[in-house]
């Protein structure tokens, strides 16, 4: 066990204001069991969870309410005991509309244990993987990509890196944070399952040098493990979270385009995700609940709240006191790249990270000026992309002329429009841009 | 334009909702601030023709951008203070005693012609003060070349001028005045020796800015003084400069070591003309040079080629070659952009230069 600075740095990235004190020394709290959950489907990455409540039946806290519908899909189970009253269709994050599974809780809580593997490093890895997926284990940082897919990479993939992702570099956002400083055995034991699933020589855990405390935890956490397993010290840069750049900085591999992480020999797992690899090997409990930082200029008392997922923003809202002056903008996730959403009855889910309210004066302004061609944005692309040019061909619906410009590339950091001296809305474009490709090649897919 | 909510009602925008708070306007009020040492200067050097310029140009830029934005039925661009920019920055370039009327031909011009034609800010191919300043070299090539000295110039920077070659003394005597790279090209072209400019007086002159030229471009010191201003706002990065002035003093020092009898010496040629004001203020325009920093490389390279064989060529019409150089190079600017775009993160090759 060492700690060691990293090796590389990704080129480009940004500073900007992490605003992370407000929320960072609030403890984790549990949320009292909201009266009612609104439980959506599609917590992840793929195909939306089938159904398999229907309104009236009564369910157990972490009883399977919803099957996976495919290999890119993941479970959903009950995040609290309860009764079923309907199973309709909310507003997600995204401000996409999706089936959920209304539970009105119950004041008798009953849990329905999964089963558990106490003796998981004399487990077989596939069985650990099957109990993985089917306690709908989804990556945490963001993405909400199933768990299950990660872990079993085929045959002619070795992994030889598993990288502990604790950088939350998204400003604001502090869950990871306090997972680390108060969760750091159970994390521990949720990275040496993952890494023992893999059989990967060398487990990384890299955190941005922002957060001593968390490199500390960390080293303490691990100190006893054995093989090669080191704390690495990140250079506090946005977006050093994101997998491609975080591979890069940790290993000097660059994935390469197209590719998965498990093409350069690694895999990279949130902390929250490790921890709730542990619960549900240790514990036998699927992921049905996740820390959230609620927080802001236009929050009463932020905070990291441990909330079912499924629970309305509202009621996490009235959980930190309220509004405090008036919210203008509410943002699920962190400011790079969270959605602003247009009400407060919108659900958590399992990628929820962040909870975000910003009053008037926080609220930055992108008017859209014609492009200086200063090339900043070129300097901050982490993927080295030219937003200028992307986003003028895109803006004079030129998706041909900004295909070849590696639009498909585009990670939607948000770091080309945070730099904008024009305050040109470029991730928006790129976006517009993406969306027609992709429907073009969805088109050409069907007429062959 | 921000966006204003009923207060029941909340914001809703693409991601990131976060800004570093840079603005243009901020940027061209750091490109004003820049300039006004080399203003200052120019001022001391020239005294009230400094001041009637730069009022005359600004004005005219601003008067000619508010009517080409109405004329186009656009909202109003004078608040971003490019103009202003444009406007001084050809003042710098004009002779001293330029006519007025002229000096708003040329401001017109830059506006008008060489940016609000093809959009406004952002969307013009040339430095528009330099396009102006082209203009008007051809149209009134007599008012732009004339060097009337300021009686201060005349009493510090021609007393030391004295200094050097006896061939020199007829020059100037000849020509009333002229700049510096004026004696040498008449130099070059009549086969007399070229004057060295040697002596320790002159070169401080030169870097203060005791020597004939337009009136913005003639102090060293002020310029770099303000270049350093723009370097540490990370308004400009060292690429154009460092580039362009490292091509010039190379290309001055090989001539030089080649035929020592022909050529001005490489630091004369560095402190001559608009090179220090074209270097960091004019080929470091954000519009008109490249985006990548490979790219800038290569504009100052080409900039300082372009700049040298101009002022160098026997057979050339002109002893300046700085505003020609940058509106060539400005013409390249979208073909270095294709040409140097970064390696895309997890690929091999360049990306696709379509």
């Amino acid at each position: 066990m060492a700690t060691i600075p990293s090796p590389h740095t990704f080129r480009g990235g940004i500073h900007p204001a992490y605003n992370k004190a407000l929320a960072a020394a609030a403890p984790i709290r549990e949320l009292p069991l909201p009266a009612r959950l609104t439980v959506p489907m599609s917590q992840h990455l793929g195909a939306p969870a089938k159904p398999v409540v229907k309104a009236g039946d009564t369910v157990a806290g972490g009883q399977l309410v919803a099957e996976a519908a495919g290999f890119i899909s993941a479970p959903v189970h009950a995040p609290a005991a309860g009764k079923v009253v309907a199973i309709e269709e909310t507003l997600t994050a995204s401000g996409r509309a999706c089936a959920a599974v209304v539970i009105e809780t119950a004041p008798e809580q009953v849990w329905q244990p999964l089963p558990t593997f106490p003796e998981w490093r004399f487990t077989d890895a596939k069985q650990l993987i099957e109990h993985i997926g089917a306690a709908g284990v989804v990556g945490m940082g963001g993405a909400g990509f199933p768990t299950r897919v990660k872990l079993s990479p085929p045959s002619d993939k070795p992994i030889d890196t598993v990288i502990l992702n604790g950088a939350e570099c998204e400003p604001y956002l502090t869950s990871d944070h306090r997972m680390m400083l108060e969760h750091a055995a159970e994390i521990r034991i949720g990275a040496e399952i993952i890494r023992h699933i893999l059989g990967a020589r060398s487990l990384r855990i890299a955190i941005e040098d922002n957060k001593p405390d968390a490199i500390a935890a960390m080293e303490k956490a691990f100190q006893d493990t054995d093989g090669d397993v080191a704390v690495t010290v990140l250079r506090t840069s946005y977006p050093q979270g994101s997998e491609k750049q975080q591979i890069f900085s940790v290993t000097g591999r660059e994935v390469p385009r197209g590719g998965l992480p498990m093409d350069v020999g690694c895999v990279v797992e949130n902390v929250s995700t490790a921890f709730a690899v542990f619960d549900a090997v240790v514990n036998g409990r699927p992921l049905v609940r996740r820390v959230i930082t609620v927080t802001g200029d236009a929050i009463a008392q932020p905070a990291n709240l441990l909330a079912p997922c499924g629970t309305l923003y509202s009621d996490l809202v009235a959980a930190c006191g309220g509004v405090a002056g008036q919210a203008a903008k509410v943002i699920s996730g962190g400011p790079m790249m969270g959605f602003a959403v247009s009400s407060l009855a919108v659900p958590t889910g399992k990628t929820a990270s962040g909870l975000l309210l910003l009053s008037p004066k926080k609220i930055s302004d992108f008017s859209s000026q014609a492009c200086i061609a200063c090339g900043r944005c070129v300097d901050a692309c982490p993927m080295r992309l030219s937003p200028a040019e992307l986003s003028q061909c895109i803006e004079a619906d030129d998706i041909d002329g900004a295909e070849p410009l590696a639009l498909m590339d585009c990670i939607e950091c948000g770091s080309c429009a945070f730099v904008c001296p024009a305050r040109r809305p470029l991730v928006h474009h790129m976006r517009r841009g993406k969306a027609v490709v992709m429907a073009r090649r969805a088109a050409a897919k069907k007429t062959p | 334009m921000k966006p204003e909510a009923p207060s029941d009602l909340l914001v809703i925008s693409s991601s990131p909702h976060a800004h570093c708070g840079e603005s243009v306007t901020r940027i061209m009020l750091d490109v004003v601030i820049a300039l006004m040492p080399a203003f200052a200067m120019s001022l001391w050097l020239f005294q009230w023709q400094a001041l009637r310029l730069a009022a005359v140009c600004v004005a005219a830029c601003l008067l000619t951008e508010w009517l080409c934005r109405r004329a186009m039925r656009r909202a109003s661009s004078l608040s971003d203070g490019s103009a202003v920019i444009t406007g001084l920055l050809l003042a710098f370039n004009l002779p001293p005693a330029l006519p007025t009327w002229m000096a708003v031909a040329g401001s017109v011009f830059a506006i008008a012609v060489a940016k609000q034609v093809f959009g406004g800010l952002g969307y013009n191919p040339f430095n528009p003060a330099l396009a102006g300043r082209a203009f008007m070299l051809i149209s009134f090539t007599g008012a732009m070349t004339t060097w009337s000295r300021s009686p201060w110039i005349q009493k510090v920077a021609y007393a030391a001028g004295s200094a050097t070659t006896q061939a020199t003394e007829v020059a100037v005597d000849a020509m009333t005045a002229a700049t510096p790279l004026g004696f040498a090209k008449e130099a070059l072209k009549a086969g007399a020796p070229m004057p060295l400019f040697s002596d320790l007086a002159l070169l401080k002159d030169f870097f203060l800015g005791n020597v004939n030229g337009c009136i913005g471009e003639t102090s060293a010191a002020a310029l770099l003084l303000g270049a350093a201003y723009l370097l540490i706002r990370r308004v400009i990065t060292w690429h154009i400069p460092v580039a362009y002035l490292a091509t010039v003093f190379a290309y001055a020092a090989i001539l030089h070591l080649v035929a020592p009898g022909t050529s001005l010496p490489p630091h004369v040629h560095l402190l001559s003309g608009g090179l220090l004001l074209g270097a960091f203020f004019m080929a470091t325009d954000m519009v008109t040079s490249p985006l990548t920093r490979r790219g800038m490389l290569v504009f100052g390279v080409g900039c300082g080629v372009i700049t040298m064989l101009i002022r160098t060529v026997k057979t050339g019409a002109y002893p300046e070659g700085v505003s020609f150089a940058i509106l060539i190079m400005n013409a390249f600017t979208p073909l270095i952009n294709r040409a140097t775009r970064n390696r895309v993160f997890g690929t091999k090759k360049e990306c696709a230069r379509s």
